[in-house]
């Protein structure tokens, strides 16, 4: 029984970081830029998140949406100022220009507020515990599950049987050709960031409930973490991304299950180094061949 | 630059001069130890920022884990004297040789990636660096490790020099000739029969040989290192270095060093509005100078009386 409560828990974890993985992977696979800055729109989805139930009295769903469209919005704001002009410069500056933006948004953050961290609140949930054949579920991994499934059946379905998902697939098979095809390049990109980042904003809010404590530090270890997930189901691929979350969580927790909690963090980065050596296109991904 | 001839008589005439001057201020107390702190801490800076020049402005493999070579040299010179005993020198050097395995370890598989694969492989090196360090009791775990204060401007100034030479030497030869094409055209390059993968190890090595080196002497100018010290926004200080001076240009990056240690010592009371103004910069130079503020340029090109060359485009 201890090992279905430890992947029932490996799984909650995971699905916050397939959340953000998502953001990364649609991301990548339209404009090929590792966004840097995507940790830090889920650090600021889990304030603006915590912000609305505490200052403006919001329950939890309403927040959840309110953080969603802000972070949309702000994603949509950061790729119009940083990274458009960049798109056809060389890949490394837009990877400064995404580092140099995550910075400027963790430490405006802390210039706003302050450093010191907030204590989500508690009672946003109601204190359920489901008892499941000796397995506990409470009602923080219950709403996790449930709000990063409906998310992940919604992404799906957007993607593949919306006008706007076909505009992305096509623009992230090829830009050019796209746009040659009357598919307005720039709306796709924008929608791309809009749909990445709002889920990384609920991804925040889900992340503040099961961990109680944000601060404006918060986005960069998960952040780095989803993006290790993303690479380890092939970036670009939406299943992947979910996929990687998920076994990335299992992982992590198996790993503190087995006594070596403080090894967590680095359980990724290895898995991440593996394989990026032996499988660089990732479980899903597709092998590139390389044009000259 | 070889040995003997005229510019080489000059820049040896020159660091005489700047190692004397600043000596002879420190002894006269001039400078004292907040500025004669300043002054070492530029010097390790522009080993850092030189050092990180050759693998990304010179080779154009963009690491960004640079702290945690930088981590391996100021943890492996600590043990060496704190816990061993031995005396400083040996301790710098075999910091530096320390780091330059650590550069081979991850250079030989990681160089199989490119461009972003390349920089998140080093990224994630950087970080199981900084948490092996965490976790080791043997080095005082998250503490940290007492180490004695015996860095000095004389240490510092010659390993500046040194690296500043070896790497403008290398950058000169046939091997530094080598490593441009890479970053100019990595495909080309094979093709014009140039081992790619033994440059891009050379390359690394030799850099975190020097980031090694550079970690010795910044363990021994602290009383305690600690592996918070060496994180990541370590590696993006270090990369700022670089960027900002301008990718391949040794000069850049040596000024950039300078001034920026400077601006963020003055700034040290409010690190907020630093970092504000860190990424402020960044992000703008790489919107309208996306080369860097020198580019490929050296600051002697502005003084040669010849034509300068045509910056090169970098793709």
């Amino acid at each position: 029984m201890e090992i279905f409560q430890q992947i029932i828990n490996g799984i909650s974890v995971g699905s916050i970081y397939a959340l953000i993985a998502l953001g990364y992977t649609m991301v990548y696979g339209i404009v090929k830029l590792i966004n840097f800055a995507h940790g830090d729109v889920f650090m600021l989805g889990a304030f603006i998140g915590f912000y609305s139930i505490t200052a403006l009295h919001l329950g939890l769903i309403p927040a959840l949406l309110l953080s969603m469209i802000l972070t949309a919005l702000i994603g949509v704001i950061i790729e119009r100022v940083a990274y458009k002009r960049l798109r056809n410069s060389p890949r490394i500056s837009a990877l400064i220009t995404a580092i140099g933006v995550s910075l400027f948004i963790e430490y405006g953050t802390i210039y706003v507020r302050g450093a010191q961290p907030e204590a989500y609140p508690g009672n946003a949930l109601p204190d359920m515990v489901l008892n499941l054949f000796g397995l506990t579920l409470n009602a923080d991994a219950l709403f996790i599950l449930g709000v990063s499934i409906l998310l992940m059946i919604l992404l799906q379905y957007i993607v593949h049987r919306t006008k706007v998902g076909k505009a992305m697939r096509a623009v992230s098979h090829d830009a050019e050709t796209a746009r040659l095809m009357g598919i307005n390049v720039d709306t796709t990109i924008s929608v791309t960031f809009a749909i990445g980042s709002s889920l990384a904003g609920a991804a925040g809010v889900i992340f503040g409930l099961y961990y109680t404590k944000i601060d404006p530090l918060m986005g960069i270890i998960p952040g780095l973490k989803a993006f290790v997930a993303a690479v380890l189901g092939g970036i670009g691929s939406i299943p992947g991304a979910m996929a990687g979350g998920m076994l990335l969580g299992l992982v992590e927790t198996f790993v503190s299950a087995a006594g070596f909690s403080l090894w967590r963090d680095a359980a990724a980065f290895v898995i991440l180094i593996l394989i990026l050596i032996f499988k660089p296109s990732g479980l899903f991904g597709q092998n590139v061949k390389e044009k000259v | 630059m070889k040995i003997g001839n005229r510019s080489f008589w000059l820049f040896f005439l020159a660091s005489i001069l700047l190692y004397a001057v600043f000596q002879v201020l420190i002894n006269m107390g001039v400078l004292d130890l907040y500025y004669s702190n300043l002054l070492i801490n530029i010097g390790i800076n522009i080993m850092l920022a030189v050092s990180l020049h050759l693998i990304i402005g010179i080779t154009g493999q963009f690491s960004i884990g640079h702290a945690g070579f930088l981590a391996v040299g100021a943890y492996t010179s600590a043990i060496i004297t704190m816990k061993m005993g031995l005396p400083f020198e040996i301790a710098i050097l075999v910091g530096g040789i320390a780091a330059m395995l650590a550069g081979l370890v991850v250079g030989i598989p990681s160089l199989r990636l490119k461009g972003d694969y390349l920089a998140i492989a080093t990224l994630g090196f950087g970080e199981i660096v900084r948490i092996f360090f965490l976790n080791i009791d043997y080095v005082g775990g998250a503490a940290g490790m007492q180490v004695t204060h015996m860095t000095n401007w004389t240490y510092v100034f010659l390993g500046t020099l040194i690296t500043v030479l070896v790497v403008r030497n290398f950058t000169e030869s046939t091997h530094g000739r080598a490593c441009i094409a890479i970053r100019e055209n990595e495909i080309a390059a094979e093709a014009m029969g140039i081992p790619i993968t033994y440059y891009k190890v050379l390359a690394f090595a030799i850099g975190a040989f020097f980031a090694g080196i550079a970690g010795a002497l910044y363990a021994h100018n602290f009383y305690v290192i600690q592996p918070v010290n060496f994180g990541f926004l370590k590696s993006f200080d270090i990369l700022i270095f670089v960027v900002l001076g301008g990718l391949g240009s040794l000069s850049g990056a040596v000024i950039s060093a300078t001034f920026l240690t400077l601006v963020s010592t003055f700034l040290q009371q409010y690190p907020e509005t630093r970092m504000i103004l860190y990424s402020l910069v960044l992000v703008l130079v790489m919107l309208y100078r996306p080369q860097g503020l020198m580019g490929t340029k050296e600051i002697t090109d502005f003084f040669s009386f010849r034509k300068p060359e045509k910056e090169v485009g970098r793709g």
